[in-house]
């Protein structure tokens, strides 16, 4: 499979939200509306592209010294350091940025997407140029689903009346349900 | 008569709230990832459910012994190494004892370590509470967790497969819900489920 494909792959017929499963705690927690829901994505893709991108030589090295049953405390580590580092540094030099999405960092450590797109690599065995493309993909796949779903419940505010039960976010449950029916149209399209 | 007391004790007071009043999936609508993920098979969850009921009460005994030593700055990556010194153990366990468990598991072993209820419970209760009642919390919240699990991989599995537990159950006749066994129709289930926990418990949200 070439770059290209896994590209399109990650963003649509694999969704990482959407197929798979993953970063569901933020994504119902945090789309309510649009502009959040669109900053929280950003610094996702920002964070899981660059933790793959240093997970993948670290990884190397651990296979090389046979001791791979630490890789989910090494994993884990590297990721909050480089969520903090993010931090410290978009604060430092680029304040405008930081005011955009910078109250999401801290709650992005413990965004399953993060540590799922190490995982698999690993489960896959990508190469550096799969790992970063599959990073990149998954992520932008985890923004268009956050989108998506604000989006869909801001409409919904205006002109739904749910049932009790199911008023906040139980509704986001089947509203996934339904937007999972139709990315599974997807399959077989690379 | 020692049952009645029992009832006004803090312990069952904790029980009763990670399993019931306050449970994690269908009220507070945490570790949504895994309880999805997991689902289409029942031996799957029960599997996740212990494993993650072992993974909280193993974390909270450690963070709550520690809780005076921690520096609050530097207090979340210490809960992460800690969560997944455990969550090693789980999947070391489970390659060792359940290979045919751990392979269809697959990465969701790890992802205990970033399942919010873990993360929930040390932060919201093991850092500011004794040993004892720490380790009764984390058995509560594990509970509640696995409870709602297994309950939707029974319905996901004998709709999907027609069986339970492996065995059939259903008449020869069925045809399988492949959507059941795919994301659409965990999301389904689950949304079905907390619909009716919360209109049985009465505990409703107020905001859209």
């Amino acid at each position: 499979m070439n770059a290209f494909e896994l590209f399109i792959s990650s963003i649509l017929n694999n969704n990482i939200a959407l197929v798979f499963i993953l970063g569901m705690c933020p994504l119902i927690a945090i789309s309510t509306n649009v502009k959040n829901a669109r900053g929280m994505g950003i610094a996702v893709v920002f964070v899981v592209t660059l933790t793959a991108m240093i997970n993948w030589p670290i990884y190397e090295l651990l296979k090389a010294t046979d001791t791979t049953y630490v890789s989910f405390i090494v994993f884990i580590i590297t990721i909050a350091a480089t969520v903090q580092f993010l931090e410290i540094f978009l604060e430092r030099f680029i304040p405008k940025l930081y005011n955009a999405f910078g109250i999401f960092l801290p709650l992005i450590t413990v965004n399953c997407v993060v540590l799922a797109v190490s995982l698999f690599f690993v489960n896959r065995d990508y190469n550096f140029v799969q790992t970063t493309t599959f990073a990149f993909g998954s992520s932008v796949g985890w923004l268009l689903a956050i989108v998506l779903v604000a989006g869909l419940r801001e409409k919904m505010h205006k002109i739904a009346n749910p049932p009790l039960g199911l008023k906040g976010k139980a509704i986001v449950f089947f509203m996934l349900g339904i937007l999972a029916l139709a990315f599974m149209g997807f399959t077989g399209l690379v | 008569m020692k049952w009645i007391r029992m009832k006004y004790t803090k312990s069952y007071n904790i029980l009763r709230d990670g399993i019931s009043i306050n449970n994690p999936i269908a009220i507070a609508v945490l570790g949504i990832c895994s309880s999805l993920a997991v689902t289409n098979k029942v031996e799957n969850a029960i599997a996740m459910g212990l494993g993650v009921t072992f993974v909280v009460m193993a974390s909270s005994l450690v963070i709550s012994l520690l809780r005076n030593f921690i520096p609050s700055k530097v207090r979340m990556i210490t809960y992460m190494v800690i969560i997944s010194s455990f969550v090693i153990v789980v999947q070391l366990f489970l390659q060792a004892y359940f290979p045919s468990i751990a392979d269809a598991l697959g990465a969701y072993v790890g992802l205990i370590i970033t399942n919010c209820i873990v993360m929930g419970r040390a932060e919201a209760f093991a850092v500011k509470n004794p040993v004892k009642y720490s380790i009764i919390d984390g058995f509560a919240s594990g509970m509640g967790y696995a409870l709602v699990l297994v309950a939707t991989a029974s319905i996901r599995e004998v709709l999907a497969f027609g069986t339970f537990l492996n065995m059939q159950v259903m008449p020869n006749t069925w045809v399988n819900w492949v959507v059941m066994a795919m994301a659409p129709g965990g999301f389904f289930i689950l949304g079905l489920f907390i619909w009716g926990i919360r209109q049985w418990t009465k505990n409703f949200e107020e905001t859209i």
